[in-house]
């Protein structure tokens, strides 16, 4: 699925961009997206560092087991595959929590270290566990308290009330996730049967 | 509201001096810990570069070619299928670039915010999307590249249709809420 998507947007862009008359695009803006992407890696190896930095300090002085045991009854329910002590719980539980407070930079680093981990416990290596699918279904569809970034530009466009949206952002968030985490449980045992 | 505005910006600076601080009372080495975590950061970075510029060519393509409106349009006709407003179908082009990208999501909502007017129907609706669902496709790409899982099974599906519930209840809760 994954490789016609990426497949279709490619060729449909190229097709639209020729019969359109302007060819030219196609070669700039892949040129761009390409270096745009290290870019992002390379910014990305900063915030990671410092996060990863700090997270195995977090490890060692024993408090990613800790918020794994704080948070454990409601996050091990998700993830009923994981050992109860796994150190993915604490990093899966660091990325939500970066989610929700809207620390977008800070969410990116757990994340990443959760599928590592998750990794270590998957038994076939190239498909993608339940444990990781549960994880990221939760990520993505993940409630961010505070859309910060949506509110400035309201502020900037002149918006009488910028943070209005807040209330309805958290009731669409809460439905996508609720259904992403009761879909995936019923898949998850119809798959088991 | 405040209280989480402020959590929000207080939790980083104290993450950096709680954490260390702690770990240094335990008797972690914290310096030598500190780099020997980060070393990571590197080794990961370099490991999603591929997943990252082979997913963004792709998507900037698309959306550079102007694509996007054209493929919007073609999904209007579903909008008046449904029995929708068929001026709802302006936020068409931020449903198709949510899940794709979150840069190139953010530039389609704050030109329809512009465009409508922040407090407008499609302004609100547009505003609440973009802060409701997050780049599913871009975010699955790069998290299980990085790991090397090829084959994600029924994760984009999941992924997909929350993020279509996203939409559907936006659409349900803005029209709710302010009309």
């Amino acid at each position: 699925m994954v490789n016609l998507i990426w497949l279709l947007m490619l060729a449909i862009g190229i097709i639209v961009s020729a019969l359109n008359g302007h060819i030219e695009t196609v070669t700039v803006s892949a040129m761009k997206a390409a270096e745009l992407g290290v870019e992002v890696a390379i910014e990305l190896i900063g915030v990671m560092s410092l996060w990863l930095g700090l997270m195995r300090l977090a490890e060692e002085a024993g408090f990613v087991k800790g918020i794994a045991r704080l948070f454990g009854p409601a996050v091990r329910r998700l993830f009923p595959s994981l050992r109860p002590d796994s150190p993915a719980l604490g990093a899966i539980i660091m990325n939500l929590s970066a989610n929700i407070l809207g620390l977008g930079n800070a969410a990116t680093p757990f994340g990443l270290k959760a599928m590592q981990e998750l990794q270590k416990e998957n038994q076939t290596p190239d498909v993608a566990s339940p444990a990781m699918i549960t994880f990221l279904a939760l990520n993505t569809s993940c409630i961010t308290l505070i859309p910060a970034t949506i509110i400035g530009v309201r502020l900037k466009a002149n918006s009488a009330n910028p943070t209005e949206i807040i209330g309805t952002t958290i009731v669409a968030t809460g439905c996508a996730m609720s259904v992403a985490i009761i879909v995936d449980y019923l898949i998850r045992h119809r798959r088991k049967k | 509201m405040n209280v989480i505005a402020e959590i929000s910006r207080w939790a980083i600076p104290l993450l950096l001096l709680f954490i260390p601080v702690v770990a240094y009372l335990r008797k972690v080495p914290v310096y030598e810990s500190f780099v020997a975590g980060a070393e990571d950061g590197f080794k990961t970075g370099v490991r999603i570069l591929p997943f990252l510029i082979g997913m963004l060519v792709s998507i900037g393509v698309f959306v550079d070619s102007g694509a996007l409106n054209i493929v919007s349009h073609w999904l209007q006709p579903l909008f008046e299928l449904l029995g929708l407003d068929p001026n709802f179908a302006a936020i068409i082009p931020l449903a198709i670039m949510r899940p794709l990208s979150g840069s190139g999501a953010l530039g389609v909502a704050t030109q329809l915010i512009n465009q409508h007017g922040p407090d407008s129907f499609i302004g609100r609706l547009a505003s609440t999307l973009q802060g409701s669902t997050d780049t599913t496709f871009f975010v699955l790409t790069v998290y299980f590249g990085s790991v090397g899982i090829k084959k994600y099974r029924y994760a984009l599906k999941l992924g997909l249709l929350a993020d279509l519930v996203g939409l559907i209840v936006s659409v349900w809760i803005v029209s709710k809420t302010f009309y």
